[in-house]
């Protein structure tokens, strides 16, 4: 359950990006998370209401966008999502494959009111 | 009036800020540093013993064990007359990359050649934290489920290598092996994969031989870097 350090990490990134906007009230704080970042994103709401409570981020919502599994072909450059753990290219066969995404686990923006 | 602020900022920047600065410090001092991740009690331990016990008296090896309670994992290591440290985190579920710089504060790094990290026993949390290491390995044990690179696919799609350990309990338990290796090549295509029964030297040679070969591949990158 590291959801709980996670959270904490957003909030010290959060306050860090505050002092650029004194009177902002936030919002919502969009994330991107990786189907392979290992973070569940209900346990992440939880810890997050749990370490904000009691400060000014008490009303801050997480928006959790989920990025699957994508690869790319090295062979023919196909970009695909890996749909039951299929790393082959859909288009060609090849199984030389990069991942490309999945992985993410980002603080994509800050929606303030002012 | 609502207005959206772009960040693009990783979430464990600063994690990542000081596990590339420990990555840095490893490459200028030439030492291989392996990040060991499994489920408690999959044999972390009794893999890093037999380890040291098999490597020359003068390597240059220092360990350092993770776990949230107790020094019990560092004192069994430190038997082998190695250094070993003890990282005892006191609840958080993985290491990462300021407790590693914190507990190397006072080993010089020029003495070191091999650095082996324990992590605390979780195949979850660990997945998501840089330490600086030149490959993470996962150990998986055929008490546990052979579908376990399915249901944890993030770490054993990050680590170089599996090692199935405790191989002499196969006759015991319901683990189908063929299966196990066909669901780490699933998540993780092309993964290399060594089986083990530590307790009766099985097929130690074979992680030796992975180890060996790592090290050598990350000085060899390390010296084209400075010829280049």
């Amino acid at each position: 359950m590291h959801e709980l350090s996670i959270a904490e990490s957003i909030l010290d990134a959060v306050e860090r990006q505050a002092a650029d906007h004194p009177d902002a009230r936030f919002h919502k704080i969009g994330l991107r998370i990786g189907e392979l970042s290992g973070i569940d994103a209900d346990a992440l709401n939880f810890s997050w209401h749990a370490v904000t409570q009691d400060t000014s981020y008490q009303q801050t919502a997480l928006e959790i966008e989920f990025c699957p599994r994508r690869h790319r072909c090295e062979q023919c450059g196909q970009q695909f999502t890996v749909h039951d753990y299929r790393t082959d290219c859909p288009r060609c066969r090849d199984t030389n494959t990069t991942c490309i995404g999945g992985e993410e686990l980002d603080i994509a923006y800050l929606e303030v009111e002012e | 009036m609502t207005t959206r602020v772009p960040v693009e900022k990783k979430v464990l920047n600063e994690n990542q800020i000081v596990a590339n600065e420990l990555r840095d410090r490893f490459r200028e001092n030439a030492v291989f540093c392996l990040n060991l991740i499994s489920s408690p009690g999959s044999g972390k331990t009794t893999l890093l013993e037999k380890t040291l016990d098999r490597l020359p008296r003068n390597t240059r090896v220092a360990v350092l064990a993770g776990d949230i309670q107790t020094e019990n994992d560092a004192n069994r290591l430190k038997r082998s007359g190695f250094p070993v440290k003890q990282i005892t985190t006191g609840g958080t579920c993985h290491l990462d990359a300021r407790m590693v710089q914190k507990h190397l504060e006072d080993w010089p790094l020029e003495d070191i050649d091999i650095l082996l990290i324990e992590n605390v026993g979780n195949l979850v949390c660990p997945s998501s934290y840089d330490l600086g290491e030149a490959a993470k390995v996962v150990l998986l044990s055929v008490t546990e489920g052979e579908d376990k690179p399915l249901k944890y696919p993030s770490i054993f799609f990050k680590s170089e290598l599996v090692v199935i350990t405790k191989l002499d309990l196969l006759p015991h338990v319901p683990f189908d092996l063929a299966k196990a290796r066909e669901n780490c090549l699933r998540v993780h295509p092309g993964v290399e994969i060594v089986e083990v029964a530590a307790i009766n030297e099985a097929g130690l040679d074979q992680w030796m031989t992975w180890l060996r070969k790592r090290q050598d591949a990350t000085s060899k990158s390390r010296t084209a870097v400075l010829i280049n």
